[in-house]
């Protein structure tokens, strides 16, 4: 669960529509037969991608009849873990890397920003709900920190510059494409590559298995 | 210093096209059904003469690992599982692997089932990692499609497919026995240990947990030969491996080098060196998070593999560099600080179960927090190595131990910084009061 508690007020009711109620079974399929219970992450995700990136707790109740749980194995498993949101969070949900490879590069920038434009700060939402931040553990994208995760997307290499602007963008309901914020490309040395400069390839390329 | 035509992950920067079509101009694919041909004996002899350790922190030796599962199937089916939960602070690796080269983690996982005698494996991608995860999944998909997994993959008779599942923020479910309890559908805690996955892992049936680089570098190590990944680095600490360089360098890079690489090498050649230069590095964790920082004078002819790093109380860990200098955009770098927010990691993720790490995190980080502002008395640096202490070894898994040993490092390299904050605390506070 994110920082958000379970949300004092809930729908009365929660359904799959018939779109995801399929793709619930074809996930659950994925497992071995009476391994049902495995599916339960990816149900829980499902259902908070329907219902405005939270999870009511209805849902719980539908996906524990669904996999033949008892509802409280569904709530402990989605209190566990830290990506399923038991609140509304905003429609732009700002998660900050905090942690020390992230801090080194300037991530206290990229909140401050978020602060500065936005007005929220840690677990916060805007009035308009189109943005809340929650400052996060390790990202794993630390060779291009500092890291912002904007929903599904990673936005990297930001400074404060970059992240009011990356903001800027996403209030006019545009959707930069995720990546480094600085041009460069993936995790390569900003000034260019030190390796896999030579034309061929590598390993891979060379090996023949007839050989030995 | 390695050779391009010797490095493995020939697609590191996603420059080429990462599909099949892509992967087969790189080599991969090539003639996998002749190297399951050679039989699961070979193959696994072959990857225990390679030397390859395992990539994902512990080091322990894959090919080993691979033959402890049953050798017969038993009433119980055997299962791989991918660990792709890559979550330690500074590692950065294994998303390359999924983004820009996944043929090489799905050759691998058809080779190591079949060496093991799984028809299933399960690879289970962090949840953040969602834009990756998609990227795996259609990698999956194309090679299901173009008959190289599924039945009769490779046309080697061997029917194997593959689960991609999907984790939802929680770093301990990287800890092998969480893993699976969380692929059962539960709450990542971590099992105790034996059984070991081996006799009893997922469903209770012969399982066996590998890191995403151990699996992807198989392919590789069969078709250019146990002898040639060996070549690599010292013995014992053998092969190509992963770095991921973060923190205080001019230019902050994943990179595969020669295992055994210098670490000042490895920082200037690849990573444009440290920040204001050398003189100017304060400390490296060299390792991932867990493992204990490195001070600068240690680091001047550190090599970088598991037993050099050892032999200084360290480790290679996942192979993630955290370089911290001095001085750097301006400020200070606060090395206390910079472990205070390591411990505030390791409070955040401790799953609670056993009460040394999930009381004892928070307590550590607490002191911690003190340390940082200097509002604490000196005595209280030995108390919180003594906590260090209860905490680690006394847990049924490593987090505990590698909350610990982090603060542990900073007391052994940097207690008279402590000391000194604490000291000139004091001093303000009466003068504050005039």
């Amino acid at each position: 669960m994110s920082g958000g508690g379970i949300a004092a007020e809930q729908p009365a009711s929660f359904a799959f529509t018939a779109e995801n109620e399929a793709k619930a079974e074809a996930l659950i399929a994925k497992y071995p037969e009476g391994r049902q219970q495995s599916a339960v992450m990816a149900l829980l995700d499902l259902a908070q991608r329907q219902h405005d990136n939270w999870i009511p707790m209805a849902a719980i109740d539908v996906i524990g009849a669904k996999l033949e749980m008892a509802p409280i194995r569904v709530l402990e498993v989605a209190t566990f873990y830290s990506m399923y949101n038991m609140a509304p969070v905003g429609a732009f949900y700002l998660q900050a890397c905090r942690t020390t490879p992230c801090w080194l590069r300037g991530s206290d920038n990229v909140i401050k920003a978020i602060r500065d434009k936005l007005g929220i700060a840690n677990k916060q939402m805007t009035d308009d709900g189109k943005f809340s931040l929650l400052e996060v553990e390790c990202l794993g994208a630390c060779a291009n920190a500092p890291v912002l995760q904007v929903n599904d997307n990673f936005y990297e290499d930001l400074d404060y510059a970059g992240t009011v602007a990356l903001l800027d963008k996403l209030a006019e309901g545009e959707i930069p494409t995720p990546g480094s914020t600085s041009g460069r490309t993936g995790a390569m040395p900003a000034p260019g590559a030190t390796s896999l400069t030579s034309a061929g390839g590598g390993a891979g390329a060379t090996g023949d298995v007839g050989e030995d | 210093m390695l050779q391009d035509q010797d490095r493995i992950f020939t697609n590191l920067y996603g420059l080429q096209d990462w599909g099949l079509d892509g992967a087969r101009s790189r080599g991969d694919w090539d003639g996998t059904k002749a190297i399951l041909a050679k039989g699961t004996e070979q193959i696994i002899e072959e990857v225990k003469a390679s030397g390859l350790r395992g990539r994902g922190g512990a080091g322990f030796s894959t090919g080993m690992k691979w033959s402890f599962m049953p050798k017969e199937v038993g009433d119980r089916p055997h299962y791989l599982v991918i660990n792709a939960d890559e979550s330690e602070p500074g590692t950065c690796k294994d998303r390359e692997i999924l983004r820009h080269d996944p043929h090489k983690l799905v050759e691998g996982a058809l080779i190591a089932s079949f060496a093991m005698q799984a028809h299933t494996a399960f690879i289970y991608v962090r949840g953040e990692f969602y834009n990756e995860a998609a990227r795996l999944q259609a990698a999956i998909d194309q090679a299901r499609e173009a008959g190289l997994i599924g039945k009769n993959a490779c046309g080697s008779g061997w029917d194997f497919d593959i689960v991609l599942h999907r984790g939802a923020g929680a770093y301990i479910c990287g800890e092998e026995s969480a893993m699976l309890e969380s692929l059962e559908g539960k709450k990542g805690q971590p099992r105790m240990k034996p059984p070991f996955p081996a006799a009893s892992g997922i469903y209770g049936c012969p399982t066996t947990v590998n890191n995403v680089e151990s699996i992807a570098v198989v392919p590789t190590i069969l078709r250019r030969g146990p002898e040639w990944f060996a070549g690599f680095g010292r013995p014992n600490n053998t092969g190509t491996k992963l770095f991921c360089i973060s923190g205080h360098v001019n230019n902050p890079c994943t990179v595969e080098e020669e295992m055994s690489i210098p670490l000042r090498d490895l920082l200037e050649r690849h990573a444009g060196g440290v920040i204001g230069g050398w003189d100017n590095l304060l400390a490296v964790i060299p390792g991932g998070s867990s493992v204990p920082c490195l001070p600068q004078d240690v680091c001047g002819d550190m090599l970088m593999d598991f037993d050099a790093l050892r032999e200084v109380k360290s480790g290679l860990g996942t192979a993630a560099v955290i370089v911290m200098a001095k001085e750097a955009f301006g400020r200070q770098t606060d090395i206390i600080e910079a472990i205070q927010r390591l411990s505030h990691f390791y409070m955040h993720e401790s799953c609670g179960q056993c009460t040394p790490c999930r009381e004892g995190t928070g307590w550590m980080y607490r002191v911690m927090s003190r340390l940082v502002t200097g509002d604490a008395e000196i005595a209280e640096i030995d108390a919180l190595e003594e906590v260090t202490r209860q905490v680690e070894g006394h847990t049924i898994c490593a987090l505990g131990d590698a909350a610990a040993w982090p603060i542990q490092g900073l007391i052994r390299h940097f207690r008279p910084e402590i000391e000194n904050r604490i000291v000139s605390r004091k001093a303000a506070i009466p003068a504050a009061a005039e």
